[in-house]
C-alpha cells in the first residue's frame, strides 16, 4: 500500500514532532500517499493511519477536511484555478473560462482521456500574480494569460 | 513578484535581489543573525527582550493587530515545555505578503522566531505554511537546514545555554487554519477546527502547552526592532501603530504587488505607488484589510491613512494589510456573491450559526445577483448576520458577516436596483472587460 520510499519520507516528517505525537505527521503522510497513488482511497488512508498508530477514522477526518486531498481519482494533471475576488478582478474568471473552453470540461470534471481534471480554487495567497493556477497541488503558475495557459497545457503530456 | 516599491525598506531590505538573495550568506551579509548573537553574547534577559518589543508598539500583522510584546509577556515563566509557532497560513483573500517574505528573506522570520523563543523560553517551534505554496515550504526547509548547520538552531545555540529547534509544517488547503487555535489543532494532526477560548494559547497551546503564536511578518520584524531599538521602530510609524507594514495591493491598479510603507502613510500615496487606477478608471471601493474587512467607498478610503487606528475609525479594519481595489466597472452584488461563496465553502462546520448562516448568506446574495431577489432580502441578510456575529467559537462567522453588512450599507442602491430590475446597474460586458485579462504580459516571467 505504501512503498518503502514513501515510508522513509513519512519517517522524516514524524521526526519533526515530539516522540509521543506521531499523529502530527498525518497531513504530510497523506500528501506523500496521495503523491504516490494519485488519490486517497479508504484503504490508503487506513494504511497511513496504521503506520502512525491512529484510528483510521481520525486519518479519514483529516483527509476529508482539507481541500487538496483527493478522495476520488483525478486526471493526471489536476488544474486548480483561483476565481476568488482579487484574482477575479484581474482575469481569474477569464482564465478559468479559457481553460474550460480549451479542454471542453467544466469545474469538477475530467477530460475523457483522463489527462486533466479542472477545479475551482480558493485564495492561494498569490493575488498579485493573478490569474493564478495550481498544477497537481504543488506547482503554482502565475500571470496565466491565454498564451501561458496554452504553453502549460501543451507541457502536460 | 518581488517588491514593487517602498518608502522605507526594512522588512524588504533583502528583496532587491529577488530569488538570488534569500540564502544564509546573503542574510548574514546584510546584518542577519547579528541581533541573535548580541542577545546571546550579552546574556540579555528575557524581560529586556520583551520590553524592547513592547516599546516598538509592534502589533500583530496577521489581522488582529494585538500588541506582540504583550502577547509574549502572557507566557508563564515556569512551564517546562513551551512552543513558538509562526502562522504562515496565508489564505485571507487579497493577502500575499508572507509568501514573499519567506520567498525572498526566510531567515528574518527564522531569526525572529529564535529571538521570540529565547524571550518566552520555548525549546521547539513550528512554522505552519499555507498549503498552496509548496515551493515556499521547500525553500523554508532549506533555510532551516542552513540555519541548523550554522549553529543558529539546535542544542546550545552559538555556545550559549539556549537550545531551540524549528520545523516547517505544511498545510493542505483550509482557510480556517489561519485561525490560531485551528492551526494548532492542525499541527496536532486533526481537523483544523478552532478551540474555545479561554484558555488562550499562552496557557493552553500546542499539545496543551504554553504557546506563542504570531504571524510571519510579526516575527520578521523582530530582528529589525532589536537592531534599531523599540523606540526607533515605533517612530517609523505613528503612536500605537509602530513601524512599517507590508501592504498587498490587488485588484484594479496598474501595478499589483507588495509595498512596504511606514504605518500612517496616506492611502492616496499607496494607490499612487501601485501605479494608480487601471485604465485611468474611477475608484469605486476598497477592502482595506483582506476580504473579511468591511468594504469602504472611494471617498472615505481616500481620506484614510494606512494604520490600525485610521482604518478602524473609518469603520473597517487594517487586518492583514491586503488592499483590494475595485473600480467603477465592478458590480458590488457580484463581488459580494464571490466573497460569500468563499466563507460558505471555508466554514469548518463546527458552529451552527456559521455553518448554516454562511450558506444562507451565499444563497440569498446569489439569488439577488441572478435576478431572483425579493424586496425583503436585504433585511433578511442583515438579520442572518445578526444571528452569526459574536455567536461562534471563532471569528469566521464575523468575517462572513462583515462584507455582507458593509456592502449593503455602502452600496444599498445597487442591491435595490438588482432586486427591482432583475439585472445589474453596470452592463455585464463592461464588468467583464473591466476585470479581464490584465496586460500583465510584461511581468509574466518576472515572478
Amino acid at each position: 500500500m505504501l512503498s518503502s520510499e514513501a515510508l522513509r519520507k513519512i519517517d522524516r516528517e514524524v521526526a519533526k514532532y515530539p516522540a509521543d505525537q506521531r499523529q502530527s505527521a498525518v497531513m504530510a503522510a497523506l500528501v506523500i500517499a496521495q503523491d504516490e497513488n494519485g488519490w486517497l482511497s479508504k484503504e490508503t488512508i487506513a494504511a497511513v493511519a496504521d503506520y502512525l498508530s491512529m484510528a483510521p477514522i481520525a486519518a479519514y477526518e483529516v483527509a476529508s477536511f482539507y481541500n487538496m486531498y483527493d478522495m476520488q481519482p483525478v486526471g493526471k494533471y489536476k488544474l486548480t484555478v483561483c476565481t476568488n475576488l482579487p484574482c477575479a478582478l484581474s482575469g481569474g474568471v477569464h482564465a478559468a473560462d479559457y481553460v474550460k473552453e480549451k479542454l471542453g470540461i467544466d469545474f469538477n470534471e475530467t477530460t475523457p482521456d483522463g489527462r486533466f481534471t479542472l477545479k475551482e480554487g480558493e485564495c492561494m495567497g498569490a493575488c498579485g500574480d493573478a490569474p493564478v493556477m495550481l498544477v497537481n497541488n504543488k506547482r503554482m503558475c502565475s500571470f496565466m494569460l491565454p498564451e501561458q495557459i496554452d504553453k502549460l497545457l501543451a507541457e502536460c503530456k | 513578484m518581488a517588491l514593487i516599491d517602498t518608502i522605507n525598506p526594512l522588512l524588504t531590505t533583502g528583496w532587491s535581489k529577488g530569488d538570488a538573495g534569500w540564502s544564509l550568506k546573503d542574510y548574514e551579509a546584510r546584518g542577519g543573525y547579528v541581533q541573535l548573537k548580541r542577545i546571546l553574547a550579552s546574556k540579555m534577559s528575557q524581560d529586556e527582550v520583551i520590553a524592547e518589543v513592547k516599546k516598538s508598539a509592534l502589533r500583530g500583522r496577521g489581522g488582529a493587530g494585538f500588541p506582540a510584546g504583550l502577547k509574549w509577556s502572557f507566557m508563564p515563566k515556569a512551564a517546562p515545555e513551551k512552543y513558538v509557532v509562526c502562522n504562515t497560513d496565508e489564505g485571507e483573500p487579497g493577502t500575499f505578503k508572507d509568501r514573499d517574505l519567506l520567498r525572498y528573506d526566510p531567515h528574518s522570520t527564522i531569526e525572529g522566531m529564535i529571538i521570540a523563543a529565547y524571550a518566552v523560553g520555548a525549546k521547539r517551534g513550528y512554522n505552519y505554511i499555507h498549503g498552496e505554496i509548496f515551493d515556499i515550504y521547500q525553500r523554508f526547509e532549506e533555510a532551516l537546514d542552513q540555519a541548523r548547520a550554522a549553529g543558529y538552531l539546535g542544542e546550545r545555540i552559538l555556545g550559549s545555554d539556549f537550545s531551540f529547534d524549528l520545523f516547517a509544517h505544511h498545510g493542505w488547503g483550509a482557510y480556517i487554519c489561519g485561525e490560531e487555535t485551528g492551526l494548532l489543532e492542525s499541527i496536532e494532526g486533526k481537523k483544523g477546527q478552532p478551540r474555545y477560548k479561554p484558555p488562550f494559547p499562552a496557557n493552553f497551546g500546542l499539545y496543551g502547552k504554553p504557546t506563542t503564536i504570531n504571524n510571519t511578518e510579526t516575527f520578521a520584524a523582530i530582528p529589525f526592532i532589536m537592531g534599531m531599538g523599540g523606540e526607533a521602530y515605533l517612530n517609523l510609524g505613528k503612536p500605537n501603530n509602530g513601524g512599517t507594514k507590508l501592504f498587498s495591493v490587488s485588484g484594479h491598479v496598474n501595478r499589483p504587488g507588495n509595498y512596504e510603507v511606514p504605518m500612517g502613510t496616506p492611502f492616496a500615496k499607496l494607490l499612487e505607488m501601485a501605479g494608480g487606477m487601471r485604465g485611468g478608471r474611477q475608484l469605486k471601493a476598497v477592502i482595506p484589510g483582506g476580504s473579511s474587512a468591511p468594504v469602504l467607498p472611494a471617498d472615505v478610503m481616500m481620506e484614510c491613512t494606512m494604520d490600525y487606528d485610521s482604518i478602524a475609525k473609518a469603520g473597517s479594519m487594517l487586518g492583514s494589510g491586503a488592499v483590494i481595489v475595485m473600480d467603477e466597472t465592478v458590480c458590488m452584488v457580484k463581488a459580494l456573491e464571490r466573497l460569500s461563496y468563499f466563507y460558505f465553502e471555508e466554514s469548518c462546520g463546527q458552529c451552527t450559526p456559521c455553518r448554516e448562516g454562511s450558506g444562507w448568506l451565499y444563497r440569498v446574495v446569489h439569488r439577488i445577483e441572478h435576478g431572483l431577489g425579493r424586496p425583503e432580502d436585504l433585511d433578511l441578510l442583515n438579520r442572518v448576520t445578526d444571528n452569526m456575529m459574536g455567536k461562534t467559537i471563532c471569528a469566521l462567522a464575523d468575517a462572513a458577516a462583515f462584507p455582507v453588512r458593509s456592502f449593503i450599507k455602502h452600496f444599498k442602491s445597487e442591491f435595490e436596483y438588482h432586486i427591482e430590475h432583475k439585472k445589474c446597474l453596470v452592463d455585464p460586458e463592461v464588468q467583464r472587460a473591466g476585470s479581464g485579462f490584465f496586460g500583465a504580459t510584461s511581468k509574466a516571467g518576472a515572478a
